[in-house]
């Protein structure tokens, strides 16, 4: 995987009824960096994320056209088996979405579900992505409480260390922090640059400045279509397309 | 320009004093009404109330009983009703998982099934009787525990697809997303998550139809059948609470009228220990749904 491109986005179209969101979308997600997707709301930033994991596939009226290769494989192609895809990949969605059950079983659910059965392989897994993700400490007394009575913050990294347990490659983040207070954004922020060393991380965005601290490739959607993407340093000083200038000094939004 | 300004405020609180009279009596009327109800029976179950109705059967006398209890009616309603509710959930709850996890919103088959569910829903009991008669001839069974629970449980199951129902659609999206993406199966996220978080409209559904099925008289008429013992097996017939209230109503004797009451009596504090002990459970089952 190393140096490697894990997710390769070739010619990807996407249709709710018949409105297409994404167009001829054409882009490769650089391993083991973070990758984030700017553009302003409604551009197609969620559906193209959402499209890496096949979220889409419940979706009514949503049709995809085009491939999404993963590791060598096209997760679109008719033979790929929906839940492997998603087990490589660990989801941060806008709100924080716990399930109905307790702190320890949010983290265990995704294990178990993949075949983990013992009880102590178990303990160690949820202690060791509950450390990860920053939550031990707060948590490691009241593991049996009810994962909806921790704070908005709390919860978005109870589902950072849900979804690390799954063991996946990628981690998907769609405005992960956009429900949270500054400090807990914050705290997300630095746990997804602690992850990138091991993980490939792609982040949605609509806000500029957390792409600026985090982004090390940077790709700006506009109306569903890709219309520039590459190394964050390069793209923000000399932004090539006169979209994604107007977008970065704020001319629209 | 004073003045009719203040006058229309001044008719506006008119209009908002009358509706909230309005408001508190007709809830005062709703519990005025159960109150009545409860007390009226109460009353005029006293002569006939006594530790021996609940703990035996019926002692001849007067063809429904003078002596000995209620106790065959009391068994064979719980029989029923707790058999016909384990069979309706056990119906229910694929078919209510099967409309939120299999089918979308705006599905075709999901539409019409909850229109089938509403009109089924809609059917009068006496109706359910009669089909479950004839059902009971068809298998070659007689009148029997096991045809009155057949009976009651098709009785019971659209309430219960429909209260489940209404619950499970409130279940977010995004719930079934986050289970989704962690590389569940939407069986297992159907089980593990969808079940969970709706668990307080599962119970909720549950304890409606319970109530609607041990109070039903017309379905267990024909099917159940009437017998002064406690039901042994499921072959044997089954005495019910309903039906010892109308046959014992029916009869010119003022004792057995009586004892009418005191079973209506009986049936009354039983849903009332069943809502109760809902209630309770309600409490530890709401404890991890995610609001």
């Amino acid at each position: 995987m190393n140096g490697a491109t894990p997710i390769s986005i070739r010619n990807l179209n996407v249709y709710y009824g018949d409105l297409q969101v994404l167009r001829d979308v054409n882009l490769d997600i650089p391993a083991r960096q973070i990758t984030v997707i700017i553009g302003p709301s409604g551009c197609g930033k969620t559906t193209l994320l959402k499209s890496l994991n096949r979220l889409l596939d419940g979706t009514e009226g949503a049709r995809v056209r085009g491939e999404v290769v993963l590791d060598g494989e096209d997760i679109y192609a008719p033979r790929t088996e929906v839940t492997r895809i998603r087990k490589k990949m660990g989801l941060l969605s806008q709100k924080p979405q716990v399930l109905p059950m307790s702190i320890y079983e949010n983290v265990a659910y995704g294990p178990r579900i993949h075949g983990l059965r013992s009880r102590k392989d178990l303990d160690l897994r949820v202690e060791h992505y509950l450390r990860v993700a920053g939550l031990w400490d707060e948590v490691k007394d009241r593991l049996r409480e009810p994962a909806s009575v921790l704070s908005v913050g709390q919860q978005q990294r109870l589902c950072l260390a849900r979804g690390l347990a799954v063991e996946p490659e990628i981690i998907l983040g769609d405005e992960p922090t956009s429900a949270l207070d500054p400090q807990s954004s914050q705290n997300v922020e630095r746990r997804l640059l602690e992850l990138k060393r091991e993980y490939t991380v792609v982040v949605v965005t609509h806000i500029l400045r957390q792409a600026r601290r985090i982004a090390d490739h940077l790709a700006f959607l506009y109306l569903g279509e890709l219309v520039e993407h590459g190394p964050a340093a390069d793209l923000f000083a000399n932004p090539r397309d006169p979209r994604t200038r107007a977008y970065l000094t704020g001319e629209i939004s | 320009m004073k003045a009719p300004a203040d006058s229309r405020i001044a008719r506006r609180k008119r209009t908002d004093v009358f509706f909230r009279v309005l408001a508190t009596a007709s809830a005062a009327a709703v519990l005025l009404s159960l109150l009545l109800i409860l007390g009226t029976i109460l009353w005029k179950s006293v002569p006939a109330l006594s530790l021996s109705m609940l703990t035996q059967t019926p002692k001849g006398g007067f063809y429904l009983g003078k002596e000995g209890g209620i106790l065959n009616a009391i068994a064979g309603s719980l029989y029923l009703a707790l058999g016909a509710t384990v069979l309706a959930l056990l119906l229910s709850l694929p078919i209510v998982l099967y409309l939120n996890v299999y089918k979308g919103r705006a599905s075709k088959t999901a539409v019409w099934t909850r229109f089938f569910l509403d009109v089924l829903w809609g059917v009068p009991s006496i109706v359910y009787g009669a089909f479950g008669f004839v059902i009971m001839l068809a298998l070659g069974l007689r009148a029997s525990l096991l045809a009155g629970i057949l009976t009651v449980a098709l009785l019971e199951f659209p309430i219960m697809s429909r209260a489940i129902d209404e619950v499970m659609r409130l279940v977010p999206r995004e719930l079934k997303d986050a289970s989704a993406s962690l590389g569940a199966t939407r069986f297992e996220t159907a089980l593990k998550v969808m079940v969970r978080q709706s668990a307080p409209g599962i119970l909720t559904g549950v304890l409606l139809a319970f109530g609607r099925g041990i109070g039903d008289a017309a379905s267990v008429l024909f099917t159940a059948g009437f017998t002064d013992r406690v039901p042994a097996s499921l072959a044997d017939p089954a005495a019910t609470l309903p039906l010892a209230i109308f046959f014992q109503l029916g009869t010119p004797f003022p004792e057995v009228q009586q004892r009418a009451y005191a079973s209506a009596a009986v049936l009354t504090l039983i849903i009332l220990i069943i809502s109760l002990a809902g209630r309770a459970m309600s409490r530890k089952v709401t404890r991890h749904v995610v609001k």
